[in-house]
């Protein structure tokens, strides 16, 4: 299974085992190029939800009878899988949410209630999804905390020689994103983290666009939190992880309050149960936790490596195919990056040149992708992107390739 | 190309988006209104001089987005110039429906406007379509009632 041209590795086998790429869209053939905002799910990961609701379905962690132990069982198996795909001390490490939304809304919230006050800081970077900012800005308001920016260099990457003058020891928490969604870039998240900690703050990475594309491992990085979704790496939506260090999980009170979180209640009171169940109030998604158990089988079995060096391959090739195309300009790094391209055209507004392409049968996404204030800053209103993953061909680049020219001469 | 696409993107829409007609702002006295879509980052800033009977006797927009919005905006402004109030009320109401509903043929008095009716056919760009056309209708409220100015107001397509 590998290219002779390139002497990487090609996963085009696995194309088949996802159904819904064999289809045609406005009379061509799928190419989907919108990964970063949720990739596709293979034939495994669809069976363990259709097997799980035709034989085990029950509530977790509370019935007396079989069907119930089987659901509990494979859930917290689940939680077992994420904790070995993370290397996480430990399975109580996490804690299951419907996402990263949800995941960091949970530290801004429990975390961030408890431990900032007026005069800490918020330390974010400049080129945060919506989903890491605005929970932090909320956090700010209610707590009396300020915020602060990495800024970036003219290249798209953050600019570290602003580290020491930002990190001082009003910093209580830092935290950004592993991969940029818009721009592609990959923070040192491990650097991060440590200069993070040399000031006594507390670390959040944002793993939506790195934990189902390259090894993400939470003792190398060293961080105290960390937040994904599973339907952006082959898992169903409404299912996502939050990360958190033992010592700081348990020291953080809970959030939302209900059943399943609960020791024991009183009408006036109540005391909690440990992490990570204090943290799961209510019914948890058990069919999506399951869902992401099978996806993490799924993409283990390619290697997150093979996965990365593919994804970045196309990136790679699709970035300086489409900044040499007459009209276009590509945004962001060179080099090292996520399997994303972002782009504009000199004169066509990307939704525009997003429904062209969608005429061709070609799935990208246009618009100001959650980053409404980074976008503003570098003057576009928005861009459109091209997103790859692991059933994506070099095939499929080509055919994106030809489709933006078309649109340059369709609407010049 | 699918025939829906290419009739929705005529020349005259291209034509009307990359040079669009009364671009700019109004001096002296006008209603502003400024209109987004927060989804995909257009705007439109909108000025019109309505006159003592609620008659449009000006109007000019400036603003950025794709070209069914900048051509929607174009054309609305040659359309709406000069018409009285009832007049400018219907014409916003035969383009609402239009684009809309699209259940029947585009009435005549809608003229060039009629050749964005296409966009029904793409249902996530009718907002595009009415972003214009949402900031008239907020300036007509505000030219009867006093400024609205509160965000909530903002006429949002999303």
């Amino acid at each position: 299974m590998s290219d002779p041209k390139s002497h990487r590795p090609s996963l085009e086998s696995y194309r088949s085992e996802f159904p819904i790429l064999h289809q045609t869209v406005n009379g061509a053939p799928l190419v989907y190029f919108d990964n970063a905002a949720t990739t596709q799910k293979p034939r495994a990961v669809i069976d363990a939800l259709v097997h799980y609701y035709e034989h085990d379905n029950a509530n977790v962690h509370r019935g007396i009878h079989l069907l119930s132990n089987r659901a509990t069982d494979a859930f917290e198996a689940a939680r077992a899988k994420v904790a070995g795909y993370l290397n996480a001390a430990a399975p109580s490490e996490i804690v299951f949410t419907r996402g990263t939304t949800e995941a960091i809304n949970l530290v801004a919230n429990a975390w961030g209630n408890a431990n900032l006050k007026p005069g800490d800081v918020i330390l974010l970077t400049e080129m945060e999804h919506h989903s890491n900012l605005v929970p932090w800005q909320q956090a700010a308001q209610r707590t009396g905390a300020q915020l602060r920016f990495i800024p970036l260099t003219d290249s798209g990457t953050l600019d570290l020689s602003q580290l020491d003058r930002l990190l001082t020891p009003e910093v209580k928490l830092l935290s950004f994103t592993h991969i940029s969604n818009f721009l592609g870039t990959i923070n040192p998240a491990s650097l991060l983290c440590a200069r993070a900690r040399a000031v006594g703050a507390t670390s959040v990475v944002d793993a939506a666009q790195s934990a189902g594309h390259m090894q993400v491992d939470v003792q190398a990085i060293g961080c105290d939190f960390l937040a994904f979704s599973g339907h952006k790496m082959c898992a169903p939506t409404g299912i996502g992880v939050l990360y958190g260090r033992a010592s700081i999980l348990e020291q953080t009170p809970p959030w939302q309050g209900g059943g399943e979180m609960i020791l024991s209640v009183r009408y006036e009171s109540s005391t909690y149960k440990q992490a990570p169940s204090r943290f799961e109030a209510g019914t948890p998604n058990i069919a999506g936790a399951i869902g992401l158990g099978a996806a993490i089988d799924y993409i283990e079995a390619i290697g997150r490596d093979a996965l990365q060096e593919h994804d970045q391959a196309l990136a790679l090739d699709a970035y300086a195919r489409i900044g040499a195309l007459p009209g276009y300009r590509v945004v962001g790094p060179t080099g090292d990056r996520g399997g994303l391209v972002s782009f504009v055209h000199e004169s066509v507004h990307p939704h525009d040149l997003t429904s062209y392409c969608d005429q061709k049968g070609l799935a990208l996404r246009g618009g100001h992708h959650c980053n409404q204030p980074l976008m503003r800053k570098l003057g576009f209103p928005s861009t459109s992107r091209a997103s790859f993953y692991l059933y994506n061909t070099t095939a499929e680049v080509d055919r994106m390739i030809e489709i933006l020219a078309e649109a340059h001469r369709f609407f010049s | 190309m699918n025939a829906d696409f290419e009739e929705l993107y005529q020349q005259v829409i291209l034509d009307h988006s990359k040079r669009p007609r009364n671009f700019g702002t109004l001096e002296g006295p006008a209603v502003h209104v400024d209109g987004d879509n927060p989804s995909c980052g257009d705007e439109i800033h909108l000025h019109v001089r309505f006159g003592t009977e609620g008659q449009v006797e000006d109007l000019r927009f400036t603003g950025v987005g794709c070209a069914i919005s900048q051509a929607s905006a174009s054309l609305m402004t040659l359309k709406l110039k000069g018409k009285s109030k009832q007049e400018a009320r219907e014409l916003l109401e035969a383009f609402t429906d239009v684009v809309t509903l699209g259940e029947h043929e585009a009435p005549k008095m809608l003229g060039d406007l009629r050749l964005l009716s296409g966009v029904r056919k793409f249902p996530q760009r009718v907002k595009c379509a009415m972003l214009a056309w949402r900031a008239f209708e907020q300036a007509m409220q505000e030219a009867s009632t006093g400024p609205v100015s509160t965000e909530k107001s903002a006429p949002h397509c999303s």
